[in-house]
């Protein structure tokens, strides 16, 4: 649904570039409704909590989810946030997008851009092309399958 | 659980007797009387408003800022159109005044009238923090501890999602929002959320009674008690206590951040939820988005002796106010509710068809739904629909 349309801009600063639309309603509301309207959110513990899983629905959910906490003096912990599914561990059928993903934030952290950048983009490629998926995202590809074809693109990148 | 709707069937009983004079003294969880008789309490059968005079009734209205004034005379008018039994007492609440006047009438009219209709009163950051918010006010004053939303899928309304029918009830006067801060030390706030026995017990009770009442067959207490043990495994725990008494009704619980994942993948799981104040903001605003936006989805708060009636996401909207592209629907459904209570039920029922044909058959759109409707077209449009259903109106 499209947000509520709203005039040109007349803030001489932006020239005559269209305003947002306003966020009349909460962001619960606006995120559900447009979530392509934001960029970088910051907020308190709780609300952070709520937000940050709903959002992780909108795009497919904790298996593909990367996330870090990061402390002072560079120090900090890159994890997903999934759970540890004892159902299906030890059989090769885990998606570790979430992690490798958790693992890609970590290497900007470090500064290591170019090699985030050729993992996230194999990543990103294997997924959307849908040949070689794990049975979470509709495919019945192995955890061991999924990772050598991203391997694989990333070697093609290089 | 027998002696439990047993001591909330005697304060039943007494009330309707002695309306206000009892006042608070009967309070549902704290008599000492008791009798065996088990009578079926029915949230919808509350006490008949008083403000019944020659047969017609008298409403408080508070028309609030923002888009709540037009909106407010869009129902009025169609009120008016249709012949309903129904005045309005018009109370103005100042939303920049620090003086609690205003909102002490407010509340008072509503005491006299028993039921409101209102708009949002904007409660401005520019104040001072001892300035408590004029809605929360009224609803603590008014102990209207239930508050309810009904978020449907609507035909022709395009959303992501389809079929959901979810039932939210949402504890309205503690919790996060008991206003309850200190700075003890410079730079360090603490706030107090507030989570009682009585009122965790008073909401499960409500939600269990409704869901049953409307045939619902699952309720979802939506919480965070794996962190705050204390205060949300005491709501936990007394919905867990209402649930027994309740055989018939499936009971879950869901920690909140896993309830909005939940929503925003498959929402059509979800039958009747109930959680304190401040995941009921949020879980009520994502549904609120999940059916087709806040201009469309009507909400009621309830407490024993009192109803107010409003737009469930309690928008202001200031940046659309006098625009006429504010969306009517969730006001006017807001006023059918009201109907309801008033046990009008033929006039509730004939808005109501008619702004949903107006909404799924005619299609006729406001900008927030992207269509090219002004607020009057559809209100006329309305209004025609009822016209047709060859029921006594005035002229247009």
């Amino acid at each position: 649904a499209s947000n509520i349309p709203n005039g040109t801009g007349s803030d001489p600063d932006l020239g005559n570039a269209p305003l947002p639309p306003p966020l009349t309603c909460s962001v619960f509301v606006q995120m559900v409704q447009d979530p392509t309207q934001f960029d970088v959110l910051v907020m308190p513990n709780l609300y952070g909590d709520i937000l940050s899983d709903l959002c992780a629905g909108l795009i497919g959910g904790l298996g593909v989810t990367p996330s870090g906490n990061i402390g002072a003096n560079g120090v900090a912990i890159f994890e997903s946030v999934h759970g540890t599914a004892p159902d299906i561990a030890g059989l090769d059928l885990a998606n570790p997008t979430a992690l490798l993903l958790s693992g890609v934030m970590m290497l900007r952290h470090m500064g290591l851009h170019q090699y985030a950048a050729k993992i996230q983009t194999a990543c990103f490629d294997t997924i959307k092309e849908k040949k070689v998926l794990t049975k979470d995202l509709g495919g019945n590809s192995k955890c061991s399958e999924f990772t050598t074809e991203i391997c694989r693109r990333v070697q093609d990148l290089a | 659980m027998a002696a439990h709707s047993a001591v909330l069937s005697v304060s039943r009983i007494i009330n309707p007797i002695w309306g206000r004079h009892l006042g608070n003294t009967v309070k549902v969880f704290g008599t000492t009387l008791t009798s065996h008789r088990n009578k079926t309490l029915h949230v919808s059968d509350n006490i008949p408003p008083p403000a019944k005079y020659g047969g017609r009734h008298t409403v408080t209205l508070i028309p609030g800022d923002g888009i709540g004034p037009e909106l407010l005379s869009h129902v009025v008018e169609v009120f008016r159109f249709s012949c309903v039994p129904v005045d309005f007492e018009v109370v103005h609440v100042n939303s920049a005044l620090e003086a609690e006047d205003d909102i002490d009438n407010a509340i008072t009219a509503i005491r006299r009238n028993g039921v409101a209709l209102k708009g949002n009163i904007e409660t401005k950051h520019t104040m001072p923090p001892s300035m408590k918010s004029r809605n929360n006010l009224l609803r603590t004053s008014l102990d209207l501890y239930a508050n309810v939303m009904h978020c449907q899928s609507l035909p022709g309304v395009q959303t992501r999602h389809r079929n959901i029918d979810i039932m939210i009830i949402r504890e309205n006067t503690e919790g996060e929002y008991s206003s309850l801060e200190h700075e003890s030390v410079s730079g360090v706030v603490e706030c107090l959320k507030i989570i009682t026995r009585s009122n965790s017990l008073r909401i499960a009770e409500y939600a269990f009674q409704l869901a049953r009442e409307k045939g619902r067959r699952r309720v979802t207490a939506v919480h965070k008690a794996n962190i705050m043990k204390l205060g949300d495994g005491l709501f936990l725990q007394c919905c867990r206590e209402v649930a027994s008494g309740y055989p018939d009704i499936t009971f879950d619980s869901m920690i909140v951040d896993n309830t909005t994942m939940q929503l925003v993948s498959k929402p059509q799981q979800f039958d009747v939820m109930v959680m304190p104040n401040l995941y009921g903001n949020v879980v009520s605003n994502v549904c609120a988005g999940l059916v087709g936006g806040p201009g469309l989805v009507p909400g009621a708060n309830y407490g024993r002796d009192y109803a107010v009636f409003e737009t469930a996401t309690r928008n202001t909207g200031k940046s659309v106010a006098g625009k006429n592209i504010a969306n009517p629907t969730a006001m006017l459904l807001a006023s059918c509710m009201m109907l309801d209570h008033l046990k009008l039920y033929n006039y509730a029922n004939l808005i109501r068809n008619a702004v949903l044909t107006t909404m799924n058959e005619t299609r006729l759109h406001t900008a927030d739904l992207g269509g090219q409707g002004t607020t009057s077209e559809v209100v006329q449009s309305i209004m025609r629909i009822i016209q047709s259903k060859g029921q006594l109106t005035a002229d247009i």
